[in-house]
């Protein structure tokens, strides 16, 4: 591996963005209108706002990393790039860190944006600090990234690789908690929901703004962190130098 | 007899002994075995689906392969050392769409750490020069073939494996292009270029004429001429197939 081609990878990712301000203001634009209809929806309930949005700040890098990844990758496979990637100088390593870079940039962005809107002019408010809040969403955004790379490589075509959001961001968006406390599933449901990532990873944005800092915490950090490894470690057993 | 020694003692470019290539469950290669030398531009000619892309791909070490050796530069196909040595152009351009001519460049260059100057040169080889600033997605066929080719010419490889780089590509580009393989092949490089179009065959220097994943011949075109009595190579193609075992 080697900083000069992970840099290398992080630039163009950019630089690919940066050629469609159309995306990029679609992932910038699109959180902030979400967070600022979820708060006019619960005018007069601001308890259920701060318990909804909240946590939603740091999750929504996760849902657009997640689909710029996959789509990004499968293009790489199928305009061959990828391919030619391959029988240059380059670590399987470099991409991953290169993209992981280039889209935590994204997230930071992103999660900046949409926490000012959300604690500066809709009273949303965060008991630990929001540094915390925005550093998890990086975490995510991470997370989302690397299941987008290893979902690409089950899609052939775009159409795929989109309906893979629905199927593996929506079920896990139903069971994180977010919606009904898992301590009211059914215990099926629960179990299930222990197997995802991302019920911890919203378990760690809520305590982080309920500014409970405790052992629990800590736990669903380190299993988040863990599910994101992890799933670049699979997304980079997809990533193969000789194909059939 | 020296000659001979002579050329045993230089490091042959590209050594395939036995392979044995499966792909959807078809046979492409059953003991596939030739050479490619350095300093000379070797042409891969045969018809679509003869297996050119695929004895490519197993040569820069992206096909899988089921048996059999390669040896490129004297290490083993698809090992890392090669990747610096080795300029692999595919068939489809295989550049990224959404960036300009020369981003496009710029990011296989510092992959490549290429030395600055490489960019404006591989542009001025290929002619682009002028569409430096353009969006590939917004050139032509041709004109994104050329942003393809040139990203080969960037580094400084020892070989270079191009699927059929001049493919729609006007005369004078295509003669230029080949001008261009010349010289590279000239600095004791490896270029191997394959076609589909028979009338290339007169460009290159040394041939390897490809069939159904069998190696129907080898050597230069007026020594395949000769042996097969035709006025062309197309005659020639049709002579071979003739004579090869069924």
């Amino acid at each position: 591996m080697s900083l000069r081609v992970t840099g290398a990878v992080a630039s163009r990712v950019l630089a690919q963005l940066r050629r469609d301000p159309r995306t990029v203001g679609l992932m910038l634009g699109v959180p902030c209108l979400l967070i600022v209809l979820l708060h006019e929806i619960f005018a007069g309930r601001e308890l259920i706002f701060q318990h909804v949005g909240g946590p939603l700040l740091g999750l929504f890098p996760f849902v657009s990393m997640f689909v710029v990844t996959s789509i990004t990758m499968l293009r790489e496979r199928t305009t061959g790039t990828l391919e030619r990637l391959m029988t240059l100088p380059l670590a399987k390593l470099d991409l991953l860190v290169g993209y992981g870079a280039a889209f935590a940039f994204m997230a930071a962005i992103q999660a900046s944006l949409v926490s000012a809107i959300a604690f500066l002019f809709l009273d949303l408010h965060s008991v630990g600090p929001v540094w915390v809040v925005v550093a998890l969403a990086i975490g995510n955004a991470i997370l989302g990234m690397a299941l987008g790379l290893f979902a690409s490589a089950f899609a052939s075509t775009e159409f795929q690789a989109v309906q893979f959001m629905p199927a593996i961001v929506l079920p896990q968006l139903l069971l994180c908690g977010l919606f009904v406390p898992r301590e009211q599933m059914a215990d099926w449901l629960r179990v299930l929901s222990a197997l995802l990532p991302l019920t911890y990873a919203y378990g760690a944005l809520s305590h982080a703004i309920r500014g409970t800092f405790d052992a629990r915490f800590v736990l669903d950090v380190c299993v988040t962190l863990g599910a994101a490894l992890l799933a670049l470690v699979l997304g980079a057993l997809t990533l193969r130098r000789r194909t059939p | 007899m020296r000659e001979h020694t002579a050329e045993m003692e230089a490091q042959p470019g590209i050594v395939v002994d036995g392979l044995y290539v499966e792909r959807n469950g078809t046979h492409v290669f059953e003991g596939l075995s030739l050479s490619v030398a350095r300093g000379v531009v070797t042409g891969l000619l045969g018809p679509n689906g003869s297996g050119k892309s695929t004895l490519m791909r197993a040569i820069v070490g992206v096909q899988r392969v089921q048996g059999g050796a390669i040896t490129v530069l004297g290490e083993p196909a698809g090992s890392p050392p090669l990747r610096s040595r080795i300029a692999y152009v595919t068939q489809a351009p295989s550049v990224y769409g959404d960036l300009t001519v020369r981003e496009n460049l710029r990011f296989f260059s510092r992959i490549l750490a290429a030395p600055p100057g490489r960019i404006e040169s591989a542009l001025e080889t290929v002619e682009l020069l002028g569409a430096a600033d353009r969006v590939v997605n917004r050139l032509s066929g041709g004109q994104r073939a050329r942003v393809s080719l040139a990203t080969a010419l960037l580094g400084d490889p020892e070989l270079l494996v191009l699927d059929e780089p001049t493919v729609g590509l006007d005369p004078v580009m295509r003669r230029d292009l080949w001008d261009t393989f010349h010289e590279l092949a000239e600095e004791h490089r490896a270029v191997l270029v394959s076609s589909h179009v028979m009338d290339e065959a007169e460009r290159c220097d040394e041939l390897l004429l490809l069939r159904e994943g069998n190696l129907l011949a080898a050597g230069t075109l007026p020594e395949l001429l000769r042996r097969t009595a035709a006025r062309d190579l197309d005659e020639a193609f049709l002579r071979l197939i003739d004579e090869a075992p069924p």
